[in-house]
């Protein structure tokens, strides 16, 4: 038997993460903006910042405060470090078509120097950001007076050194690049190549390959557009690099397909290297198969050597040295495939869940709706279900782990699937690189959640 | 209808179709139920879901204005609840008439900020 099929509840055990709430961002009240809809959610490399996009086009970032000797208790919290409106709506005038201005992803650059860089796109252009600090200010000018008027020269009848002087603290946001106009189609994906110098964009039928410093060209290295677009059976949804091989990147597909390509192979890779697809048992398609197969989000793990998918109800481990089939396989939700009628009504069915890995890629997570979000915990086979609620929203209170009621007898805290809140999706969710800290976001709010520390 | 249904499914899964979807059936899958439940609401849905058309669908998202002058005056709809009333005698046409410049609205004034930020 292949995989891993999880569908018991939290196990027990001293080994456990116990997760308790630490901090929530956002409005409280229910009448939710179309603007205040995050779309993004990133830690930096080393976890101390946090930036989030959102359907406005602006991106929060935060910062996690060092911690103090007064509370070993946890963590340093999140506060708000810098905040900057990166995308407007465009008009296309070629096609008489709005451009969004919702951030669809962002991706932060390792650290060089003292400023911080990231990447943020919307569906045709991404930008980069450098988010640099000001805290001095030089004082002292022999021409000019402190609030910046000029003097008149034949006044000056000292010379004095300008020094450096303390000044608050100023966090600015610059644009410093931005490459537009290289995707017809929507970006869904953007990844910075391990080499700290290229990176890739990825739209509906293709990718492309960026030099972080050169705005005016870009290398398409895949096309999957068809010569007749009748002909055209599948798109592409996610790209990423590898996290350490610099040739090799992967992209997955709306057939539930993931292609690994290589660089040093050819220019273009429309060639896979790799083809990654579990077979299908023919008797069990139904019209849903191909819809529920579409992947919404794909991760290396940190070590490189597994990716995982996310599709419809599940999440799926995969060893790259094996493409017939994944190692593990998770159910988020089975409990959904009985709701998939009302779900392909209603839209939900086509929702874009992403996933993610802890920092030594032992426990991955995804969302789920009822603002429900599912921990995997690899080689234990223990799986969690935790909520982001206002409910639970104590100072270091504890998370109790949720159940979902599939049919039959409901249980005490049991939910039914009736009851689910569809409404209520998360989407997005990100893990610090080394520590405990989760940040999960529902609709309109960014909940953080750190492991208890004794 | 349900004619229609049974002309096109085994006369297995024809007679589940009474049967809810949640029921433990072994011999039809609950993928294959809801399939039978969304084809008897919807029975002009083709065969195949995939394909070029929703494919398509997708591929041009966002909504379409019929030049950028209606886009503009969707936008200032949006941010300005009140129009001149120089917009209110005009007949709609596409948006609701071609903008003359005092119905433009003013450059975007400050912006909003993130709630998150707050």
């Amino acid at each position: 038997m292949q995989s891993v099929v999880q569908t018991a509840g939290a196990g027990g055990g001293s080994n456990d993460v116990q997760w308790c709430f630490s901090q929530v961002k956002g409005a409280i009240d229910d009448d939710v903006a179309e603007a205040d809809i995050i779309s993004t959610v990133e830690f930096n490399h080393s976890g101390e910042l946090l930036a989030t996009g959102d359907k406005g086009g602006r991106v929060v970032i935060f910062q996690q405060e060092q911690e103090t000797k007064g509370q070993p208790h946890s963590r340093g919290e999140y506060n708000v470090y810098s905040t900057f409106q990166s995308h407007e709506p465009e008009f296309d005038y070629l096609k008489s078509l709005e451009i969004e201005e919702k951030i669809n992803k962002i991706r932060w650059l390792p650290q060089k120097n003292a400023a911080q860089f990231l990447l943020s796109t919307n569906d045709k252009t991404i930008k980069l950001w450098k988010i640099s600090e000001r805290d001095k200010r030089p004082e002292g000018y022999n021409l000019k007076e402190e609030d910046g008027r000029y003097r008149d020269p034949s006044t000056v009848t000292t010379l004095r050194v300008p020094v450096f002087r303390p000044m608050d603290l100023m966090v600015e946001a610059s644009p410093r690049r931005v490459f537009a106009n290289a995707h017809t189609y929507h970006i869904n994906s953007i990844s910075v190549n391990s080499d700290y110098e290229t990176y890739l964009s990825a739209d509906d039928l293709r990718i492309n390959l960026w030099h972080l410093e050169i705005t005016d060209r870009s290398f398409n290295i895949v096309d999957i557009k068809p010569a007749n677009m009748e002909e055209l059976t599948e798109v592409i949804t996610a790209a990423e690099f590898h996290p350490n091989q610099c040739n090799t990147l992967v992209y997955s597909s709306s057939k539930g397909t993931i292609r690994l390509c290589d660089m040093r192979a050819a220019a273009l890779c429309d060639k896979h290297s790799k083809l990654f697809e579990e077979p299908e048992d023919p008797s069990n398609r139904s019209f849903f198969s191909e819809i529920i197969s579409s992947i919404s989000d794909v991760k290396f793990s940190h070590n490189g050597r597994y990716m995982m998918t996310r599709d419809y109800l599940s999440v799926k481990i995969w060893d790259l040295n094996m493409e017939n089939r994944p190692v593990e396989t998770y159910q988020v939700h089975e409990y959904l495939r009985s709701k998939l009628c009302s779900l392909y009504e209603n839209d939900c069915i086509f929702d874009k869940f992403e996933c993610c890995w802890n920092g030594n890629d032992s426990v991955v997570m995804t969302g789920s709706y009822n603002n429900f979000f599912r921990m995997f915990e690899r080689g234990h086979r223990r799986d969690l279900t935790l909520e982001a609620s206002r409910e639970s929203s104590k100072p270091r209170a504890v998370l109790k782990p949720r159940k979902v009621c599939a049919g039959g007898k409901r249980k005490k805290d049991e939910i039914s699937v009736d009851s689910l809140d569809f409404n209520k999706k998360i989407l997005h969710t990100a893990w610090h690189p080394q520590d405990n800290i989760i940040a999960v976001a529902t609709t309109n709010n960014l909940y953080i959640f750190q492991d208890k520390m004794n | 209808m349900s004619e229609e249904v049974e002309e096109t499914k085994t006369p297995e899964e024809a007679s589940t179709e009474e049967q809810k979807p949640e029921m433990d059936d072994k011999v039809i899958s609950p993928e294959k139920a809801q399939e039978a439940e969304l084809k008897a609401r919807y029975p002009n849905l083709g065969s195949k879901p995939g394909g070029s058309d929703l494919l398509r669908k997708r591929l041009q998202k966002g909504q379409k204005y019929f030049d950028s002058g209606d886009y503009n005056m969707a936008k200032a709809k949006m941010k300005n609840k009140q129009l001149p009333t120089a917009a209110a005698e005009k007949t709609e046409i596409t948006g609701d008439h071609i903008p003359t410049p005092q119905d433009l609205p003013q450059r975007k004034t400050s912006l909003v900020a993130s709630k998150l930020a707050g």
